[in-house]
């Protein structure tokens, strides 16, 4: 993209090649060597049992559980990442440090916190439990608290993905939009939004990955009501709880492959683009 | 057109950035906004393009109170000193954007857009490059792109805010006299913010030299040379060299000759500081000459012109330009004697040769 970083040197004498070794091997046992076992594992009583786990209604459930609450918290995620990082990175106000450091705190939190955060909030004995009782509303142990465990989860993967990228790009093409007659919506269609295509993308895929994953948070949260709360990670802990470990593993292979096809999508999608606009 | 601009006053923070600016530019006018940084030239072109707006003051627009439209609704053309192209868009994109951003009614149609794009891109002298994004060009071919885009919404007022900042030498150059070029052949009224006074005085029909947010001089270049407003106006036009003087009746006497004080008008008697140039400087070799006695101590540069550097008797450097020719009578260590066409008095204000003036406080009031 720019052309004033150097190129990489070759790989040349013993030292390079000692590190690359290393990083490869570190790579295979720490990433390589788990995803094997899980594919070996689901596969290891043959293709038709493998496929028979998703035919089981609970994890089919589990799929479109997933799936709507992923379709949930993204979306939201994403409108929120782009309005944060656009405050953020084109105007000066007060308490612009404290929104960036709030932004930040759901990535030192850990996820079990995060759910429980919603059960004191919400749960039967939280500071709304009994009000939302009274108007028939289930948050804890149905699908709004775990869409909301699953947001405070993902919420900073868009944002912190457009801040340093807006911030870095600046006002002025917007300025310029602005005089050449272009109203505010117009300039963030045309103008804002095109920038940050790409960081938007990365974080969106990001967000999802992380959204259709996430364990702890909506594990707190979900009651583990088979066929209803369960999410694919619980499903998953779930089978695995109950010996059931080519079920378990063929739907982790499900999980690992969102993390691939997440990989590929973002490849190819940048690849698609012309080089001197990315 | 005519912009009047009426007392406007600017402060961010407790930083005066405008204390008080008025000016009337005409139209059709190439004007110059010139000063150091900090003096509060980009700020008066900010509110010009309604992109700041002052704490006090008017500025009409034939009449028209220009403060009250947004920056969307003036028609103000604004290049900036880093392009702010749009980054996914072909240069040609980028011309029709103002063009296409209209409202439906008021919206040219395509094959116009696409004629008015080719003649802008002509008369930026880049045609063929229209299919290129930003990335693809180089420094001055963005900034054409740039100043094509402005003038694509057939603006009211050209804004250029150090255009030429982030280029080289050589294409500045090219640049600047393109600009005055498009600026005669389009006859549009253009402001240009920069610090360089050399291409303020090459460009603009009037120069407005500012300083500490207020105008210091407005003038053409040749008014400015001639009869600077203040010592401030003559330092930061071009070199000068400081020597002790006494003043006498107008007249700044050293030793050995005599010059004429040209700012301010009637200076005071008594000793002084005296600012001259060293285009002014005259030296003479022969060894009954006028002049004070001085002593040659370097002599650099090339081209028609050679700034020889002499020693006078208090110790004090003073350099003069010489032609070429005349250049070759002198070698250093050599006895000499200088005179000086014309000086303009110090008036205590911390401006030397060169020295961009920053301070924060307003600076002494300067009696003309």
């Amino acid at each position: 993209m720019s052309a004033s970083t150097l190129p990489a040197r070759s790989v040349k004498g013993p030292i390079p090649a000692v590190l690359v070794t290393l990083a490869l091997g570190w790579l295979a046992l720490i990433i390589g060597a788990p995803f094997a076992t899980v594919l070996a594992e689901a596969f290891s009583k043959g293709l038709g049992t493998f496929l028979a786990a998703f035919k089981e209604p609970d994890a089919l459930a589990a799929i479109r559980l997933t799936l709507l609450v992923a379709a949930i918290a993204v979306p939201l995620n994403a409108a929120f990442g782009l309005a944060a990082a656009w405050s953020i990175a084109k105007f000066e106000f007060r308490g612009k440090s404290l929104l960036l450091t709030v932004i930040d705190l759901p990535l030192s939190l850990s996820p079990v916190v995060s759910g429980l955060v919603w059960v004191l909030l919400f749960g039967a004995r939280g500071w709304f439990g009994p009000w939302l009782e009274g108007a028939g509303i289930k948050v804890i142990f149905a699908v709004p608290g775990i869409v909301l465990g699953t947001i405070l989860v993902t919420v900073p993967l868009i944002a912190r993905e457009l801040i340093p990228l807006m911030a870095e790009q600046g006002a002025e093409e917007e300025l310029a939009a602005t005089t050449l007659g272009a109203g505010g919506w117009t300039v963030f269609r045309r103008v804002t939004l095109p920038n940050v295509r790409w960081a938007l993308l990365h974080g969106v895929l990001l967000c999802n990955a992380r959204a259709m994953g996430e364990f702890g948070a909506v594990s707190v949260v979900s009651g583990h009501i088979r066929g209803l709360t369960e999410t694919l990670p619980l499903h998953v802990e779930a089978l695995y709880n109950d010996y059931d470990f080519v079920g378990a593993f063929a739907a982790a292979t499900l999980l690992a492959g969102l993390a691939v096809v997440t990989l590929v999508a973002k490849s190819v999608l940048e690849r698609a683009m012309p080089l001197a606009i990315r | 057109m005519t912009l009047t601009i009426d007392g406007v006053y600017k402060q961010f923070g407790r930083f005066p950035a405008l204390t008080g600016v008025s000016l009337e530019v005409r139209d059709g006018e190439f004007l110059a906004l010139l000063g150091p940084s900090g003096s509060g030239k980009t700020t008066l072109l900010r509110v010009l393009a309604g992109l700041d707006k002052p704490d006090h003051g008017c500025v009409y627009l034939d009449g028209v109170d220009f403060l009250a439209l947004s920056a969307r609704e003036r028609r103000v053309g604004l290049v900036f000193q880093h392009y702010a192209l749009f980054r996914h868009m072909t240069a040609a994109r980028n011309i029709a954007f103002g063009l296409e951003v209209r409202p439906r009614a008021a919206r040219p149609s395509r094959a116009e857009i696409a004629a008015r794009v080719d003649k802008l891109l002509a008369l930026a002298q880049i045609e063929g490059l229209g299919g290129r994004y930003p990335a693809q060009l180089s420094g001055g071919q963005r900034q054409r792109v740039a100043v094509a885009r402005a003038l694509a919404v057939e603006p009211q007022l050209l804004l250029l805010d150090e255009p030429f900042g982030a280029l080289d030498t050589k294409v500045r150059k090219e640049l600047r006299g393109e600009l005055r070029r498009i600026h005669d052949a389009t006859g549009v009224t253009t402001i240009l913010v920069t610090h360089d006074q050399e291409e303020a005085m090459a460009l603009a029909d009037r120069v407005v030299l500012m300083n500490h947010g207020r105008i210091e001089q407005i003038g053409a270049p040749a008014e400015l040379d001639a009869a600077p407003a203040s010592p401030f106006v003559f330092t930061f036009l071009g070199e000068t060299n400081r020597l002790p003087c006494d003043v006498l009746a107008g007249v700044a006497r050293f030793e050995g000759f005599a010059a004429p004080v040209i700012c301010p008008a009637r200076p005071a008697d008594g000793p002084a500081v005296a600012l001259f140039r060293p285009e002014d400087t005259r030296l003479d070799a022969g060894p009954h000459a006028d002049g004070a006695p001085a002593r040659v101590v370097e002599i650099r540069g090339r081209g028609p012109v050679r700034n020889i550097t002499c020693q006078v008797l208090g110790g004090q450097r003073v350099i003069a330009d010489v032609a070429e020719a005349a250049a070759e009578r002198f070698e250093v260590g050599q006895r000499v004697h200088f005179s000086v066409r014309r000086v303009v008095l110090d008036a205590g204000e911390a401006a030397r040769p060169g020295a961009i003036v920053e301070a924060l406080a307003p600076a002494a009031r300067l009696t003309a």
